[in-house]
This record gives C-alpha cells, structure tokens and sequence, in this order.
C-alpha cells in the first residue's frame, strides 16, 4: 500500500478542567490513503469531532493535544506552530462543515469567497481564480455556474449551499478533506445526492476523507472503512463490508443491531442497556464493560484491550455473530 | 379557416425576457428598508427636519444674513435688538433678533450648528473606530485581552460621561500652551466626547463578535490560513455592523448634547467659534433682563436637532431589527 495521506498515531487530547482534566479523545490511531473515504462514526461525545478538530489544529482552548502523532503526507503537523501550520493546513486539509446555513459568510458573495481560498493558497491570478470558481461551482452540479458567483449564500438552498460548501473544500486541490456531518443538517432527499457527490469528487481526485457522522446509512454508501468511536477510544476499524455484516467488537454489534432496518419486521429494535459514561467516569479496564453483554472478569480489571489482530479493540472478539 | 382542435397552437417563438438586473438603487428604493420608512411618518419627518437642520448647517455662509466671526461686519449699536423689531439707534430688523454684541441669532445659530454638528459627527466617528477596533479584539482573541479591555469599559461606565469627558477635557487644557487653546478646544471636545462614548460600541461590537467567531465560515476562513486581522476586518466586521449602525445614530444625538452640556458648562467651544451651547451659556445670562430670544431660539434649535436625530435613530433600531419587523 503507498504511503497514507493521513495518519494518526496514538493521538490523545486533553480538556483541562476546574475538576480535573477529561479526555475526550484517548490514544486513536488510523491512516486514511488517497481515495480512500474513512467514515468515523460514533455516538455523540465519542471524541469523533474532537479527533477532526486536532487534525486541523482547530481545537478550541482549553482542550490540546497531550499525546500522539498526526502525519500529513509525510510531515508530523501536530507539533507545527503558527505560520507554518496555518499555510500548511489551509493548502492541505478541506473541511465540509454540518451546518452549510452558517459555514458560509452571509455577506460575501459565493464567487469572492471561493477565490479568496485559492488565491490564499495557489499562485494563480485573479481572472485565473475566477475562472477555475465557475469550474469549481460546475462540478458540484450547480447551474449556470458563471451566473451564481455573485449570488449571496442566502439565495442558495440548503443543499445548493452544501454543494457550495464542498466546492469551497476543494477548489484548493487539498489531500484531505474533513466532513463533519455533512449531511446533518439536511433533508433526507438530498443527503444522498451530497454524500455521492463528495465521494464522486474525492475518487476522481484522489483526496483522502475523514467522514465524520453517526448516521450508519451514510456510512454504508459512502465509505471504504469504518471507525467505530466509543469514549474518546477506537473500539472497532475496518473495511466497511465486515464491521457492519460482521462486527467483531461488542459495542459494534449492539449499534448494528440497534439500527431499524425493514428487513427485520416488527420485532422489538434491539437495545443497548445503559449509555456511554461521562468522559470524567469513564470505567476502568475496557470502557464499554459495564454495557457489554459478553464481559468477563478480564474486562473489568486488566488494563484496556488493545486493537488485536480481529479488527476490534477487545479481549473476546465476537466470530461470526451475523447481524444483517 | 377553422383551426383543428386537437393540434394545439403553435407555441409563440421563444422571446427572450429581458434579464432583470438592478442597479444598487433600484434594489434600495425597492427594498424593505425603504418601504419601512415610506410607512413610518416619524422617519420620514424625522430624517427632513435632520435633513433640513444639517443641510442648512453646511450652507451656513450662504444662508446667513451676517458672518458672526467677522467683527467688521457687526455693529454694537444692533445689540439687543428684538426678534422682528427695528432697532431703536440703527433701524436695521433681525428675524431672531441678536445678542450683547448685535450679532444676528440666525446667523449665529446656523454657524454654531456647524460646530455642534461637527464635534458631535467626529465624537462618534472617533469612538466608533474606537470602540469597533477594541470590540473585535476583545470578542476574537478572548482570554486576557478580552478581561482587561471589557474591565476597563466597566470602570469607565461607572462614571458619568460628561465627568469623563470634562477630566479629559481639563487634562488636555492643562498641557497645551494658551496660545493654541482656542483653536484646540474643538479637536479636545472632539477627543473627550469620543474617549466618553466608545464603551458601548465595544460592547455591542464584541457581543456580536462571540456570536459570529463559533459561525462556521469563521473557522473555514481560519482553516484555509487567513491572519486574525484579515479575519477580523473582511469577514466578522460587516457582519456586526448593523447594529453599530444604530448606536451610531443615537449617540450623535447624545453627542451633541455632550457637547452642548460641555460647552454650556464653559469647557467646551469658545466664544470666538460658539456653538449652540456656548449660545445657550451666553444667552441664560440675558434671560432674566428680557432678552429672551438670545437662549431661546438656539436651544430651540438644539432640543429639535437632537430629537430629530434620536427619532431617527430609534426607527432605524426598529427597521434593522428582523425581530420587530
């Protein structure tokens, strides 16, 4: 496999607080390679966000990095300061924020928007810039691209907008891309035409994507391997294929089974009893043992089981427990 | 020739539609800001009489019958004369009468609108760029800078406005030379009223700052490497500035009270350049003689160009306002 564009290595991140510090993410690893799309999915709290936040550098005060490594394309960025971490970042890594009402400025034209990121970062000019935004507002699929520049976001709907936003991402030619929920905020129909788009998009171009989401469905179209997040840990990473027909880690099969699915008539939706522990409580030994119907004493007590040769960060990884 | 009923009629050759394209005007003149005011009498006689009172302010020279300032136009003899009376000694008849020294009211009153005006313009100019810079510093970086420029505010609203601006305004009179102080008073009152008034832009301005930093396109424009400056400036300031708009409109009317109040106190504009304060402090030395026209008709002037300007203010906070609409 050639060189993955992104790489986390044992990242952790840190919120100090005035009752001691929590940690929100804890000791997550994973590559994404060129084309690939990694969906991160997760419940809320589970760190997915924050592991997208310290990939950009972009993590609010207090919270910091306290421990691991982050490679893009061959360079530790997570140790860049300053100038260089900004025009490295902004040249490098797009982002696709949840919210396309308020991730685009109300005031600034689409156009002047789209140049200013590029000419932020590419050597062109501004006729060039312009001209390469009609390209950009084209390829998402908006009609009469040339037109639409100098609308405002607000004459756009949420699913043109969303487009915008994508077009936003990538008219820098980034490696990576961050999707955080992109398709949260927006009607059920038109999730699906946003989601194919971006995986359209990012093949043709080869860009990496972290695709951030809780929504299981987007996951199964979308993405080519799954990280499954619970308590700021990795609980399960692999090909989308085998976590969701055949996932090894318990917390994964409680969600799998938990999805409503027509198939399974009008039996009782499965359930996981309990809910994800506080970050400050989270329990000692594997964090999802006190849910788990399988733990044992091991679970309870040994130090938190690492990502073994199953794909799942468990001690007794289930085999062949189909759940579709 | 009877035409078959089941073809149906050729449709008309395509016509371009003329591609509607206003102009900025056209947009404004069709715009809900300006159906809101053509539906409001009190914009619409508010913003004539602001319009009428600072156009005639700027017109001075040519609307005044005499200029105040030049002292070989003035005749001692007019002085006292009553409003449309002829003078006892000369016969000359004044509209609004004239002073001590026969200068004619209008005239004054035209001629000191012009400094009230213009100090109070420059005042809230001043603490606007101000309070605006302070604003945004204090709403982007956050932290420490945010504490000591906000505790500061603080302190400062603690004390009156006016008890500020005549500190300042003595300060600055203790470390100029006297023989610059006439001509400097304007530039002082212009730095004491704005130095008492920019709290408040910095309050609104870092208020509205909070709420636009956690926006998205705040952190996509910090994702693809533009400076906090260049942030600040292009995209979170034209999104604070509507209601720095309206504070705007209503500290003019309090800053030409300010400086009215400065004036009358006699800290303010000197007798040489009066403005409508220091009309008002010379005329209530006359009020209890008879010569009632001298205070009267330049605080006339003063109540209806601040109510005028605050209406105005306070219908455009409503106008801009999507919440009251």
């Amino acid at each position: 496999m050639t060189d993955p564009v992104l790489s986390i290595r044992n990242l952790t991140v840190d919120i100090p607080g005035r009752y001691g510090t929590v940690r929100p993410v804890d000791g997550v690893s994973y590559d994404i390679a060129a084309g690939e799309i990694l969906g991160v999915v997760g419940e809320s709290g589970a760190g997915k966000s924050m592991a997208g936040n310290a990939v950009i550098g972009l993590l609010n005060r207090p919270a910091f990095i306290s421990g691991g490594e982050i490679w893009l394309n061959g360079q530790r960025i997570d140790q860049l300061r300053g100038d260089t971490m900004r025009r490295l970042r902004g040249k490098q890594i797009g982002m696709v924020f949840q919210d396309p009402l308020t991730s685009l400025n109300p005031l600034l034209q689409v156009g002047e928007q789209l140049t200013e990121t590029m000419l932020t970062h590419l050597d062109i000019s501004k006729a060039e810039a312009e001209k390469r935004a009609v390209a950009a507002l084209d390829e998402v699929g908006i009609p009469g691209a040339a037109e639409r520049l100098n609308s405002y976001p607000h004459e756009f709907s949420g699913g043109m907008r969303q487009r915008v936003v994508i077009a936003l991402a990538l008219c820098a030619e980034p490696s990576l891309v961050i999707a955080d929920e992109p398709t949260t905020a927006l009607d059920v129909s038109v999730q699906a035409q946003i989601i194919s788009l971006l995986r359209k998009l990012c093949r043709e171009r080869g860009t990496a994507v972290m695709l951030i989401t809780h929504d299981m469905g987007v996951i199964a179209e979308a993405a080519d391997r799954v990280a499954v997040m619970y308590a700021g840990r990795l609980a399960e990473l692999g090909p989308v294929r085998d976590v969701i027909t055949d996932p090894s880690h318990p917390y994964t099969h409680g969600l799998m089974a938990s999805t409503p699915l027509a198939s399974r008539g009008k039996a009782r939706l499965h359930q996981i009893p309990g809910a994800m522990p506080r970050l400050d409580a989270i329990p000692e030994g594997c964090a999802f043992n006190p849910r788990c119907p399988h733990a044992r004493d091991k679970c309870r007590h040994d130090p938190r089981p690492e990502m073994g040769a199953s794909n799942a960060a468990c001690w007794f990884p289930l085999v062949g427990a189909e759940v579709l | 020739m009877a035409q078959d009923p089941a073809v149906p009629p050729k449709p008309a050759t395509p016509v371009d539609l003329p591609v509607r394209d206003p102009s900025r005007l056209q947009l404004f003149f069709e715009g809900d800001f300006f159906y809101a005011f053509k539906r409001s009498p009190v914009a619409i006689v508010s913003f004539a009489v602001t319009a009428l009172l600072v156009l005639s302010a700027i017109f001075a020279p040519l609307l005044a019958t005499t200029n105040p300032f030049d002292p070989a136009s003035l005749n001692l003899m007019n002085g006292f004369t009553p409003p449309m009376e002829p003078n006892a000694f000369t016969g000359d008849s004044f509209w609004l009468g004239t002073d001590d020294q026969g200068r004619d009211v209008f005239s004054t009153i035209l001629y000191g609108m012009r400094v009230s005006l213009f100090v109070g313009v420059a005042a809230v100019l001043f603490a606007m760029v101000l309070g605006i810079t302070l604003g945004l510093i204090s709403g982007y970086v956050g932290g420490w800078t945010d504490t000591i420029i906000m505790r500061t505010a603080d302190v400062q609203l603690t004390f009156p406005s006016i008890l500020v601006a005549m500190l300042i305004f003595g300060i600055a009179k203790g470390v100029t030379p006297v023989e610059y102080r006439d001509q400097m008073a304007i530039w002082v009152l212009i730095l004491a009223i704005g130095l008492s008034d920019w709290v408040q832009f910095a309050r609104v301005v870092r208020g509205a700052t909070l709420v636009e930093k956690s926006k998205d396109y705040v952190a996509a424009a910090r994702l693809i490497g533009r400076r906090p400056w260049a942030i600040m400036m292009k995209h979170i300031l034209p999104n604070v500035l509507s209601p720095v708009l309206v504070i705007a409109t209503i500290s003019l009317a309090l800053a030409i009270i300010a400086e009215a109040t400065l004036s009358f106190l006699g800290v303010g504009a000197p007798p040489t350049q009066p403005s409508l304060g220091t009309l008002i402090r010379i005329g209530q030395g006359f009020l209890f003689s008879g010569e009632w026209w001298i205070l009267f008709f330049p605080a006339v002037t003063l109540l209806t160009l601040a109510l005028a300007v605050n209406l105005l203010g306070d219908w455009l906070r409503d106008a801009l306002n999507p919440r009251l609409r």
